[in-house]
């Protein structure tokens, strides 16, 4: 299935009952470079909306928050230590964990990428 | 007023490019009635010398432990401090400078803060050290803060040899968290069992290295209890100078170190400011509170030093940081560093050595006194005596002999009757031996 | 004209100075130390077993390594340092004088306090000026920063609800503009933070703040206000203010950060304040010494007074005592001890040296002329710059980068551009509540010399700006000891100790 996008800026691609969750192109822009990520252990129980990840750049930190209810499968063991990864490929190699949905309903509430590029325009203007 | 550049033709100028008529407009958002009641019974401006007379009268009424024989310690030194390194702090370009956050115009505040953090790493035998804290009592508070984040439990267990306003700032900073900071009774004799009271809901054990009461004890084997059960040790050290011959904390398997610089630092002012040290270990460092200063280079690819890691600090992650504090003990750091390049590796060791003997020397004519008896085995720079009567009289009449004899533990602990005839004293090299003399003389005098 | 590279890497009075670690000399040291008394030893089995590895230098050598350390510093005593919320005064040199008679120096916190009077009346004198000059009931006088106090003021605020059985009150509200600390420092009480946003003025909002006490009604434990406020205003409606908080139940905390523009003038007492505290580090001209120490007393109404920690100084008969454990005597209800010994009795005796230099006429002079440099810069500035509020401002002025706009220049391109003009940039990008901030703070001890020279820079900075010339800006700073350091790579690979093996890298690297 296609990617689909919270409004703190998190994506989430899902395949089967696992999703792959990491931040967009815009969020990594907006942070600059990203020098330090913490993922969630595997067995984690999250809650959509909980706070699951963090990543910070020189003069910020923010929250990841998880899109989806689930259960943590696996971190993405390369960001802590090359962190830039975010910065390079936010939406590929940077993914930050992936999780077992308890709930696919859930992702009915998300953005599109349509509707996720629009809310960014009007971020921008 | 001397301090005041502005002349009135001046004031008049600027006011006239704001386009007001007087400073009191500029005050127009002063509430009326908090301005009309504006009333303030204090004196008015003072020449240099008429400050320096009143001040100069009020320094006269203190016996100074400069000009007596004083032989006082529990986590506060007389140490001799070499000329150089008080005509260098006072250099302006250190003192009337700010915190670093302007990194191109600030190398020689964040040099000397990674020397400072490096000096700290190595003498408690740690990994990495920050740019420091208030004071060691704070920094104490701020590691057993830190045990409970990195454990994620929320039990503190305080040694009853750990000075006690470690255990008092530690026990008020978390009163309002859900923390339990459990402190054991203060413990002259050496006998509590900390080992057996290590269990898996412990966030930390926090000791102190040389005790309290001065007694030395090798937490090595506290340490390892402590790993097996996830609880991290905690090590106190009031008097850094006994790191030179002293087996270091680091080397008993502590987690996290935390001081009070001050004896290498400078003159006790009456215990502040002083200089807090913080050391850990570097798998801890995410959860460090305080400033840190790292290594980079510039854009001519030269090495350089920047604050580093900020996302922990208050000014970034607000409500969610590692600890609120923003203004540290930075100059007291830069004494501290600067006195410690001045000793070197063969000068601390030095020093160390002739504290240890000085006290050695004390020990033995102190227990040559009747009815004193000498209570720790094993000591660095302090022991505590057990005199036959109370402590607190003991040191008032040796006052009155001009002679500062010790800190009564009464002081501490005074709803522990049994504690009262017990007195901590200390010797460090700038007590010379005509001091020790007058102090066994006085002793005798007053016990007889 | 390019500069010529020297084999050295000194540009004439730029001296590089390696690290402490890389000169070296084993077994040198440059302190000379008397013989020792005895052989004997009572370490038990407790000696260090093998060596720390502390350099050793000669003292002419250590001399020369900090003096030229010191000179890649800016500071106060060599230039303009107009770092906004931070107060960068001139510190009087009688200061240290003081702070240096053996007299206070060469105390010791635990000698008999018969033998201390003269440290216990400077205390009690300090805190006298200190509630005076606020109007306030009591001051404690242990806290050790800004922080610190603001910590202090809480816990008396949560001791008095405690007491009072409202323990349910653990909500803090704080506007947006608020310094880190105090988000920072709520949570250390278990409080959680509620923000409110500023008006359009650059203020807060009452009709706001109203509705957030009555959504909260009574879990709210305190609202703390910096006043002036972070935008250099004040908050008009401070009465207005104390009286809804006071009506909900709650106390009102004033961040003291800034007191430096109305000492003199009121007594925060008439206020509605019930704490604040005071930096002396900033209102009382100690020096800052690269980040500290400081001293944060904090002044409290009658209803918080007895919550105060310890210690304290106690006027007893012709003399003083000092209250040293909570539970007992005047401290019954104290919370407890919030720092080891009496507090920073050396920057006690420095601030009073500066206050009784002062007097409360030369501090109500002072006052007067910090806010009146402040609006001089504000019209001047505002030439080319956009200012982010309407004035007057008090003690510090905030503008916002409207005036950068398409330029392609940032805040922080400015304030790098101004390190090469010779002037310490102002705050950056504080208050959080203003695009691209620049917050200047010229205090009272520049003279109108000194602040023209600041405005011919800025104001040529912001014409080459407009002109297109984004380029140069991007380069700066250029003349500094060094030129913009690689934070990115810092935080990264986080090199925060000396090692023999970095050093090493170091040289390579160099090479």
């Amino acid at each position: 299935m296609s990617l689909r996008f919270t409004k703190d800026h998190e994506w989430i691609k899902v395949d089967g009952k696992i999703g792959t969750v990491g931040i967009t192109q815009y969020a990594q822009a907006q942070l600059g470079d990203i020098v330090f990520v913490e993922v969630p252990a595997a067995g984690r129980a999250l809650k959509a909306g909980g706070e699951a990840a963090v990543v910070e750049s020189v003069k910020a930190a923010s929250e990841v928050y998880t899109p989806v209810s689930g259960t943590v499968k696996e971190g993405n063991a390369n960001l802590p230590d090359a962190p830039q990864t975010v910065n390079e490929d936010p939406q590929g190699a940077g993914w930050f964990f992936k999780v077992e949905l308890s709930d696919p309903g859930e992702l009915d509430g998300l953005m599109d990428q349509a509707a996720y590029d629009k809310y960014i325009a009007e971020l921008s203007a | 007023m001397r301090y005041l550049p502005l002349s009135e033709a001046n004031r008049r100028d600027m006011l006239a490019q704001i386009g007001v008529a007087s400073v009191d407009e500029l005050f127009r958002d002063l509430p009326k009635k908090a301005l009309a009641a504006a009333q303030f019974d204090l004196p008015r401006t003072m020449s240099e010398i008429e400050v320096e007379r009143a001040l100069g009268v009020m320094a006269a009424k203190n016996m100074n432990c400069a000009t007596s024989a004083a032989f006082l310690g529990c986590g506060n030194y007389r140490h001799h401090t070499p000329a150089s390194a008080d005509y260098l702090i006072q250099r302006g370009e250190f003192l009337t400078a700010y915190t670093p956050y302007q990194p191109e115009i600030s190398q020689g505040t964040l040099q000397a803060i990674f020397e400072f953090q490096t000096q700290v790493a190595l003498i408690t035998g740690m990994e990495i050290a920050n740019a420091s804290m208030y004071d060691g009592a704070t920094a104490c508070a701020e590691a057993v803060a830190m045990a409970c984040r990195v454990t994620k439990r929320s039990h503190a267990l305080v040694s009853g040899r750990v000075h006690p306003h470690y255990h008092d700032v530690a026990k008020t900073q978390m009163k309002f968290l859900d923390v339990n900071v459990e402190c054991l009774a203060p413990d002259p004799y050496g006998v509590e069992d900390l080992i057996g009271r290590v269990s898996p809901d412990l966030a930390c054990v926090v000791v102190q290295t040389p005790g309290f009461f001065g007694q030395l004890s090798d937490y090595t084997a506290l340490g390892e209890a402590c790993h097996k059960a996830g609880v991290l040790l905690v090590a106190c050290v009031t008097e850094p100078v006994s790191l030179g011959l002293v087996k270091s904390p680091g080397a008993m398997g502590a987690d996290i170190v935390v001081g009070e610089g001050q004896s290498l630092a400078g003159p006790m002012t009456f215990g502040g400011p002083g200089v807090g040290l913080f050391a850990t270990r570097e798998k801890f460092l995410r959860q460090m509170p305080g400033r840190l200063c790292g290594e980079t280079t510039d854009e001519d690819g030269r090495r350089g030093w920047v604050l580093t890691l900020s996302t922990r600090e208050q000014h970034i992650r607000r409500e969610k940081a590692t600890s609120n504090i923003c203004t540290n003990s930075g100059l007291i750091a830069l004494a501290f560093s600067v006195h410690m390049t001045l000793l070197g590796e063969a000068g601390f060791t030095r020093l160390a050595e002739l504290n240890h003997a000085t006290a050695c020397d004390l020990a033995d004519k102190l227990e040559g006194v009747k009815g004193v008896k000498l209570l720790p085995s094993a000591f660095f720079n302090e022991f505590t005596l057990a005199l036959p009567k109370p402590a607190a009289g003991v040191v008032e009449a040796l006052a009155k002999k001009g002679v500062l004899g010790g800190v009564p533990v009464s002081r501490f602990y005074p709803t522990y009757p049994e504690l009262a005839n017990l007195l901590v004293v200390c010797a460090t090299e700038t007590n010379s031996a005509e001091d020790q003399v007058k102090l066994v003389k006085a002793l005798n005098e007053v016990l007889s | 004209m390019t500069l010529p590279t020297t084999a050295s890497g000194h540009k004439g009075l730029q001296l590089e100075q390696g690290l402490i670690f890389e000169q070296d000399t084993p077994g040198m040291t440059a302190v000379d130390l008397p013989s020792l008394p005895t052989s004997k030893q009572r370490l038990g089995d407790m000696n260090r077993n093998g060596p720390i590895g502390l350099p050793g230098l000669s003292e002419p050598e250590v001399v020369r390594h900090y003096t030229r350390l010191s000179q890649k510093n800016y500071s106060i005593d060599s230039g303009f340092y107009p770092l906004g919320s931070c107060t960068m005064k001139h510190n009087p040199r009688l200061n240290e004088k003081m702070a240096r008679l053996p007299g206070f120096a060469e105390i010791h916190p635990f000698q008999p306090v018969s033998t201390a009077q003269g440290a216990m009346e400077l205390i009690d004198t300090c805190a006298r000026w200190l509630t005076e000059l606020t109007g306030m009931a009591a001051v404690a006088m242990s806290p050790a920063a800004g922080a610190h106090g603001e910590f202090c003021g809480l816990m008396c605020i949560h001791a008095a609800h405690d007491a009072n059985g409202q323990s349910q009150r653990k909500v803090i509200i704080v506007p947006e503009s608020a310094h880190g600390t105090n988000p920072a420092t709520a949570a250390l009480c278990g409080y959680t933070v509620e923000s409110i946003p500023a008006n359009a003025e650059g203020r807060v909002d009452i009709a706001d703040l109203r509705a957030k006490l009555k959504e909260h009604g009574d879990t709210v434990a305190a609202v703390m206000i910096t006043n002036p406020n972070t935008c250099g205003l004040f908050e008009r409606e401070c009465i207005e203010i104390a009286d809804a908080v006071h009506a909900a139940g709650a106390y009102f905390y004033m961040d003291g950060a800034n007191f430096n523009a109305i000492v003199g003038r009121l007594r925060i007492a008439d206020l509605g304040v019930d704490a604040m505290h005071i930096n002396l580090h900033k209102t009382f001209s100690t020096p800052h010494g690269g980040g500290g120490p400081g001293a944060g007393p904090t002044v409290l109404s009658a209803k918080l007074a007895p919550f105060a920690p310890v210690p304290m100084v106690v006027k007893a008969g012709e003399g003083y005592v000092s209250e040293e454990h909570a539970g007992y005597g005047t401290a019954k209800q104290a919370l407890g001890r919030m720092k080891g010994y009496h507090g920073q009795f050396g920057v006690f005796v420095r601030a009073l040296s500066y206050m009784m230099s002062m007097g409360v006429d030369g501090l109500k002079q002072a006052s007067g002329d910090a806010v009146l440099n402040a609006n001089y810069l504000m019209a001047r500035l505002s030439a080319e710059l956009t200012p982010a509020f309407a004035g007057p401002c008090m003690h510090e002025c905030v503008f916002d980068d409207r005036f950068l706009k398409g330029t392609g220049v940032t805040t922080l391109d400015i304030a790098k551009a101004l390190i090469d003009e010779g002037f310490h940039p102002p705050t950056m990008y504080f208050p959080l509540v203003v695009h691209g901030a620049l917050l200047i703070e010229p205090t009272e001890t520049e003279s109108k010399q000194a602040l023209d020279q600041f405005v011919t820079s800025l104001l040529s900075l912001a014409r080459k700006a407009k002109e297109g010339r984004a380029a140069e800006f991007q380069a700066a700073p250029q003349l500094s000891p060094r030129r913009r350091l690689d934070e990115t790579k810092a935080a990264r690979r986080p090199i925060l100790r000396w090692t023999p093996s970095a050093t090493d890298g170091a040289k390579q690297a160099a090479e």
